[in-house]
């Protein structure tokens, strides 16, 4: 995979910013949701439907297709947001997340809608599936040639089934499976410092016997170079810790853990598209 | 349905788990999508064989009933049909919220098999007693729950579900127990059965007719217990149930109507248990008496089986003053 050029990097930015409306939309819409997980991680989700998957919206149950697990079932409207940008569904559709009747669940629920691989929202769950699904890959020899990518948050990390998982990586050098972590360093209760200290997160894993690559989770060229690295990793499993900040997009919501769990006003709202748009194909990651 | 020499001879004895242990074998022959996760347990819930037949299938995932999960519902999306064990108390005790949300709602075809479960487990003591996963199983939606009565019927059942599409609960127990089947059972479209009748079921000599209705081995109990009360003059009729959920409602419907009262019986919780979803549907689609056998809300402990089956109201002759009282 040859690095992005200016065009491309452009294009998905573009692409990023109209994901990014569509979830203040849909949260506001639905009233309820969470607001920063999923601005946070629009960018890496750009990333991988728009340049990394090899996927098919128009069928989402191609055997050959690389899995998107998201284990953190709470910032399912990045992940809607996307596929139905990505064409998997009509963009109208997001209007409905969280209706009864909806195909757009809370949380996600796998047997609502194609292109969902898994249903999650109690926490720590992705992993493990990821692992089940790599293992049968391996089992076949790897034939087709499939990545099974984990989007994993930082807060989820307190569940012990992650590190029960971990173990299990490690156990089956799965190099196929790729997690992804959120480190946005915000929780429902607060900072993940002051919640339930994770840090030195890399010294973990490094000692769980994997790669590890931190990126700047707003940078296009950092998350695809990452993901190219951890893809031709033959070795040992490459754990991608991606540096985001919640709510990224809106002044009024980033770094704020209070935006975790809840959705904007119509008010509120009003203001964050208004920025989204003006500020259109200018977010930038720190003083660039 | 019962061996041609139950109560004739000294009976065949072996445990449940070890009629699984062949069924997996077997199944992995029939199937090769058929694999195997264990945590840390491997013997004692009897894989070792499927583990030494097919080494490439069978994954050993140490201590992780949590992580183990997952990894069975990734596999059953692959198309694979993960049977994965240990003992009921860890899985699915310890395990219930990823069963619920990442195999039942998210309808993964995975197969539970928790085993050394009930107090016959004996010395380990009550830590090792599951005695509520038949209620924790039986409340999940797209979960079918099996409790097989002997070895034979524990293979038979584990061939049935390698075959079957969603999550499944197969229970099995540590302690040998009679076989009560014969070697040519096998799974057939009745989910209940008469195991015996009363030796003049349609002669009306008997004043009462009571069914008793259970599953897995302490159905050898209740056989025992019928041919007491006949002694009695009271007739009873035995059924096999061992598939809890869904539950045979149209054989139910069809059995109690010839009978004066339903005691059920199993090696669980009675709250909550086979007891409990039997007397749920009569209550709701023909009332009639209905009393339980099973654990009455307490913990098990350490013993010999015999002494915990005689201390938690679990014997013969507990089964007898059951059916009694009901009929008193």
């Amino acid at each position: 995979m040859h690095s992005l050029t200016d065009v491309e990097v452009k294009a998905l930015e573009l692409r990023a910013e109209d994901i990014r409306e569509s979830i203040v939309k849909m949260l506001t819409e639905a009233g309820s949701g969470h607001t920063a997980g999923p601005l946070g991680m629009a960018d890496v989700f750009t990333a991988l439907y728009f340049r990394v998957l090899n996927h098919n919206p128009r069928h989402p149950e191609w055997v050959q297709r690389d899995r998107v697990i998201l284990s953190n079932g709470h910032i399912v409207p990045v992940l809607y947001a996307t596929m139905a940008h990505a064409g998997y569904f009509s963009v109208s559709e997001l209007k409905t997340l969280r209706r009864f009747g909806s195909r757009l669940q809370g949380h996600p629920h796998r047997e609502s809608l194609p292109g969902i691989e898994t249903t999650s929202g109690p926490l720590g769950c992705g992993l493990s599936q990821a692992i089940g699904m790599a293992l049968m890959d391996k089992a076949e020899g790897h034939k087709p040639d499939r990545f099974f990518y984990c989007l994993m948050g930082d807060g989820e990390l307190d569940e012990g089934q992650n590190w029960e998982s971990f173990l299990l990586l490690n156990k089956y050098r799965l190099t196929k499976v790729i997690p992804i972590i959120d480190r946005n360093t915000i929780q429902i209760d607060g900072y993940t410092e002051d919640v339930l200290p994770l840090e030195s997160l890399t010294s973990k894993f490094e000692a769980f016997n994997f790669h590890v690559i931190e990126i700047n989770g707003h940078d296009f060229r950092d998350i695809v170079r990452a993901i190219g690295a951890a893809k031709n990793s033959l070795d040992k499993p490459t754990v991608i810790i991606a540096h985001t900040i919640p709510g990224k997009g809106v002044t009024a919501f980033e770094g704020d853990y209070r935006w975790h769990g809840k959705a904007p006003s119509d008010e509120e709202s009003k203001k964050a598209l208004k920025e989204l748009r003006s500020l259109r194909g200018k977010i930038r990651y720190g003083e660039d | 349905m019962l061996r041609e020499t139950l109560f004739t001879v000294k009976e065949e004895e072996r445990p449940t788990r070890d009629g699984f242990g062949d069924g997996l074998v077997a199944a992995g022959d029939e199937h090769t999508k058929v694999v195997a996760l264990c945590a840390d347990l491997t013997e004692s819930v009897r894989m070792e064989a499927f583990r030494d037949k097919y080494p490439n299938r069978f994954f050993e995932v140490g201590i992780t009933e949590q992580a183990m999960s997952g990894v069975a519902s990734g596999m059953a999306a692959m198309g694979y049909v993960p049977f994965m064990s240990s003992y009921a108390m860890f899985s699915p005790g310890r395990n219930w919220e990823q069963i619920r949300t990442t195999i039942c709602y998210n309808n993964r075809n995975v197969k539970i098999v928790g085993a050394h479960a009930g107090v016959s487990v004996g010395p380990d003591g009550a830590t090792h007693q599951a005695l509520e996963d038949i209620a924790l199983m039986r409340a999940l939606p797209n979960m079918e729950v099996y409790v097989p009565c002997d070895a034979t019927e524990a293979r038979v059942i584990t061939q049935h579900i390698a075959t079957t599409h969603g999550p499944a609960y197969l229970r099995l127990t540590r302690e040998k127990t009679p076989l009560m089947l014969p070697d040519s059972y096998v799974w057939g479209n009745g989910k209940a059965y008469i195991m015996s009748l009363p030796k003049h079921a349609y002669g009306g000599t008997f004043a009462h007719s009571v069914g008793i209705i259970g599953c897995g081995p302490i159905l050898y109990e209740a056989l025992k217990a019928a041919r007491e009360l006949e002694k009695e003059g009271i007739g009873v009729t035995v059924v096999n149930m061992p598939q809890v959920k869904p539950l045979d409602g149209a054989f139910l419907l069809r059995f109690v109507k010839e009978m004066k009262a339903i005691v059920t019986v199993e090696e669980a919780q009675a709250s909550g248990g086979l007891g409990s979803a039997i007397a749920e549907f009569l209550a709701e689609h023909h009332p009639i008496r209905v009393a339980r056998v099973g654990v009455e809300d307490r913990f098990g402990q350490s013993g010999k089986p015999q002494e915990l089956y005689e201390e938690y109201g679990l014997t013969s002759k507990h089964i007898v003053e059951k059916v009694k009282n009901a009929i008193r």
